[in-house]
């Protein structure tokens, strides 16, 4: 092979926040044609890595060559003119607007240099959406109406509307189905087939086995490796890097099959259901019980958690907490019977983001921190502290702005706040999404703790081993209807994989 | 296990199927685009309304030629403004010096000095006056990070005082005759007056800046999601501080035809114009947290308020109701947006 010159090569970044040293030091080189995957633990700066690469932050150090050639990335503009293009962990999406102004937002097609060209921009969105394998996406639709995956599909159409030579992706599968992991995983072969590199940020480190070349590893600011062969290099080896310790990838032990039998249901669900959205459910859940809800993003997981927590109103059946109906439709109802729900959309549904992480994590205790309506900020944050310690959330600062903390982090901050609260029926919405391997060990240990202490879990993830790992009874969805329901020690993962694809009738 | 598997042999219920075909067919429905559809006929069914009450209620006066136009007159420059304002919200700004610039560059058009130029000079001071309050306006929000609401608060004051040091409270009155003349009968083109012909050309052009160029869907854009424009390759900044100029012109066209209006310039033009045209954005469903705009909705709105005040006139009735009415109006019409499908999805 001729030695080619990296397309890419970062080599000394460093980039400070006030307060935290986010890069100290990350080396990293891409080759044109190649998947780079990036990996590290929440915090480790592997975003904000990719922020300096997309010209969106300055560093404070370093130097960046592109073909061989020195450059200075000063704002999104360089970057996207030399080819780059980033699809960010948060979607940076205007719903406002329509998939094609999404799309071409900042490098409109126009005549005489301002009056935009409305149809030529549908016309090559839709072009762009076919080749993306998503035809159905009509580009004139507002991006606000569309899911979280299809919003995914619109990202990366905006990604390749440029002329790119590189793609940054920034956690691009943690919203995705299987079926869809796979869609962009071909997609990403035809670009690196075309030459094109990709950068490729994820924590699930099957995705790295199959599609990545080399893996760059990140620890507090540092590469602490780069280059490595990304099938080669051994799980346990990478996990080390990653988090400075061995890490066992494996769930907590579950008491015996049957535990809970005896026990009276403290939630049940009778009935429930949602013209169009899904069929009816019946469900029982037994304080110590942790029940898994398995199925395709789109099958009416989060419907059925948040119909039960009374966000949105059901059109039959109803939910009973310790044998008392609920309101339905009521979320007040479902709190103060001692339903939690930490939501799976935590930018737009569970973080007031201009907020502390402390006062993010009382906001449904706040009572008990008041007398005549006072509020004693001292025991309120020392609580919450408390609370973020148990999940080892990084900063371990209650009084950081929830803003500038990395992806996982913030879903930590949700759970921490139903920690908090104490309550006895925990609505668990994809709750490892976009945290690291080490953390998701604590999570596991900590659900599984808290249902060994009595509470109720009804868990929602699109991870099937997941489910399985953690679940003790397993209810699978297809199109929002119940399609089995068995003990999660009687499934394993093609079964399921194959019942939320197929539905094939079982026995 | 203890649970029933809910239906598990059986086809998927026709709800879940319709909802499958639903995701399909996503492309066929567009609800948002609908219901702005539906809101601007809605605003033109209470226009409608309006118009009914007043020819029942002024049978003679009302529906009369010269009444109507008046009413067009009246709207005309109000409506200005709000065209200037309404890109302004749509961006998620806010400015509240409208009324106070509309005062000083009517003023400062109508000095002795600027009147000894003639109809140019008086056109053009008023002009540069707006554009300059604007440019002010602009660099302190976009490039000293001044919070909107702030920065035009202070020009609102400062403006307004600026504008009664120079008049010292006196009326000035203009003695140009070419741009009196552009307020009498006899300039009136196929019945329509040219104030109205003013207001019209600037309602198209707006339109089809805010929804044909580059400029307007960035203003959508900024108002939408800051951050996401930024990162998008957007100057924010620069498109900021564009969006304040522009609302200093559309004050600036304002106080023109103020002046041509009422033959003077007074310290007290353009009163509470901040809350008119903010009201009237709103009620045509601009978004007050911005990322969503629609000039026609302004104008409509526009009318709306005019015609109620006029009816209130015509049937000699205290301002107050009035006040009341508007309130009533503006609360409604907020009500009917939280509706929107845009609101619970
Ligand atoms: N704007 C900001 N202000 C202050 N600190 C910040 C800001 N952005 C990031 N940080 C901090 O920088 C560090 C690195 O964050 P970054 O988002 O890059 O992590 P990450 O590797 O992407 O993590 P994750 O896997 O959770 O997405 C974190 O400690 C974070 O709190
Ligand atoms: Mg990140």
């Amino acid at each position: 092979m001729a030695p080619l010159p990296p397309l890419l090569t970062m080599s000394g970044i460093t980039k400070s926040f006030p307060g935290v040293r986010a890069l100290d030091g990350v080396d990293l080189d891409v080759q044109a044609g190649e998947v780079h995957c990036l990996l590290g633990q929440n915090g480790a700066g592997k975003s904000t890595l990719i922020k300096v690469l997309a010209g969106a932050h300055q560093p404070d150090g370093g130097e960046i060559t592109w073909q061989g050639e020195p450059v200075t990335l000063g704002s999104p503009i360089a970057a996207m003119r030399l080819g780059i293009a980033t699809i960010y962990q948060e979607l940076d999406l205007i719903e406002g607007l329509s998939v094609a102004e999404n799309v071409f937002l900042g490098h409109e097609p126009t005549s005489a240099g301002f009056v935009v060209h409305g149809s030529a921009a549908r016309t090559a969105t839709a072009e762009l959406l076919k080749r993306l394998g998503h035809s159905e996406i009509d580009p004139a639709r507002l991006v606000g109406e569309l899911s979280a995956a299809q919003q995914q599909i619109v990202s990366m159409a905006r990604a390749l509307s440029h002329d790119v030579r590189l793609i940054v992706m920034d956690e691009p599968s943690a919203a995705l189905d299987p079926e869809e992991v796979d869609n962009l995983f071909r997609i990403v072969g035809d670009l690196t087939g075309e030459g094109v590199a990709v950068i490729y940020i994820s924590h699930r480190l099957e995705e790295i086995r199959r599609i990545g070349d080399r893996v760059t590893v990140l620890k507090e600011g540092r590469s602490v490796a780069d280059g490595l062969p990304a099938k080669s290099t051994p799980t346990h080896e990478v996990v080390a890097l990653m988090t400075g310790r061995n890490v066992e990838y494996v769930f907590p032990e579950r008491p015996k099959a049957g535990f809970a039998e005896g026990r009276e249901p403290v939630l049940r669900v009778e009935g429930l259901t949602r013209r169009r959205e899904f069929a009816p459910v019946d469900l029982e859940l037994r304080p110590g019980e942790i029940v898994g809800l398995a199925g395709l993003v789109g099958s009416g997981r989060s419907e059925i958690l948040e119909t039960v927590y009374g966000a949105r109103k059901p059109d039959g059946g109803r939910v009973l907490v310790d044998g008392t109906p609920l309101r339905p439709g009521s979320v007040r109802a479902a709190v103060r019977a001692g339903i939690g729900l930490a939501p799976e959309e935590r930018k737009a549904q569970g973080l007031l983001m201009l907020e502390s992480v402390s006062s993010n994590v009382s906001i449904s205790t706040l009572s008990r921190f008041a007398r005549a309506g006072w509020l004693d900020r001292r025991t309120e944050r020392a609580a919450a502290h408390q609370a973020v310690r148990e999940l080892s959330l990084r900063p371990d600062n209650p009084d950081a702005a929830i803003s500038t903390l990395s992806g996982g982090n913030q879903q930590k901050a949700v759970l921490a706040r139903w920690l908090l609260r104490g309550c006895k029926v925990l609505l668990l919405d994809e709750p490892t999404r976009g945290v690291d391997i080490g953390a998701r060990a604590e999570l596991y240990t900590v659900i599984r703790r808290l249902a060994d202490e009595g509470l109720a879990v009804l868990l929602v993830s699109s991870e099937v081993p997941e489910v399985l790992g953690l679940a003790d009874r397993v209810l699978v969805l297809r199109e929002g209807t119940v399609v089995h329901t068995a003990d999660a020690r009687e499934l394993d993962e093609h079964r399921v994989l194959d019942l939320v694809m197929e539905g094939s009738p079982t026995s | 296990m203890t649970q029933p598997a809910a239906s598990a042999h059986e086809d998927a219920p026709t709800s879940t199927a319709k909802a499958a075909a639903d995701k399909e067919g996503s492309g066929v429905r567009r609800p948002l685009a609908g219901w702005g559809d539906v809101r601007t006929l809605s605003l033109l069914g209470v226009l409608a309304v309006l118009v009914a009450v007043g020819g029942i209620t002024a049978p003679d006066e009302f529906l009369k030629t010269s009444n109507l136009q008046l009413i067009l007159t009246q709207a005309s420059v109000i409506g200005v403004v709000t065209v200037g304002m309404t890109f302004v919200i749509t961006s998620g700004g806010i400015d509240l010096s409208v009324g106070a610039m509309v005062a000083l560059a009517s003023v400062w058009a109508t000095t002795v000095a600027t009147q000894d130029f003639g109809f140019a000079g008086i056109l053009f001071t008023a002009v540069v006056v707006g554009v300059g309050c604007g440019l002010v306006n602009g660099l302190l929000i976009a490039y000293g990070r001044m919070v909107p609401f702030i920065a035009t608060l202070a020009m609102l004051a400062s403006a307004r005082g600026l504008a009664l040091q120079i008049t010292g409270g006196t009326t000035q009155i203009v003695t140009v005759g070419s741009v009196l003349d552009l307020g009498a009968r006899d300039s009136y083109v196929l019945g329509i007056p040219p104030l109205v012909l003013i207001f019209a050309a600037v309602t198209v052009i707006g339109w089809l800046l805010l929804n044909r160029t580059t400029f307007g869907r960035r203003t959508v854009a900024v108002g939408g999601n800051a951050e996401a424009a930024r990162l998008a390759g957007i100057d924010v900044r620069r498109q900021r501080l564009y969006l304040y100029l522009l609302s200093g012109l559309c004050c600036g066209i304002a106080a023109f035809m103020l002046i041509v209006l009422a033959g003077s310039g007074q310290n007290t033009n353009g009163n509470l114009y901040e809350l008119d045209a903010i009201a009237a954005a709103i009620i045509g469903g601009t978004l007050l947290s911005g990322g969503r705009g629609t000039i026609v909705g302004s104008v409509l709105g526009v009318l709306v308020f005019t015609t109620i005040t006029n009816i209130f006139a015509l049937n000699n009735l205290e301002t107050a109701v009035q006040q009341i009415a508007k309130g009533a109006i503006i609360v409604a019409a907020v009500l009917v947006q939280r509706r929107s499908p845009h609101g619970d999805a």
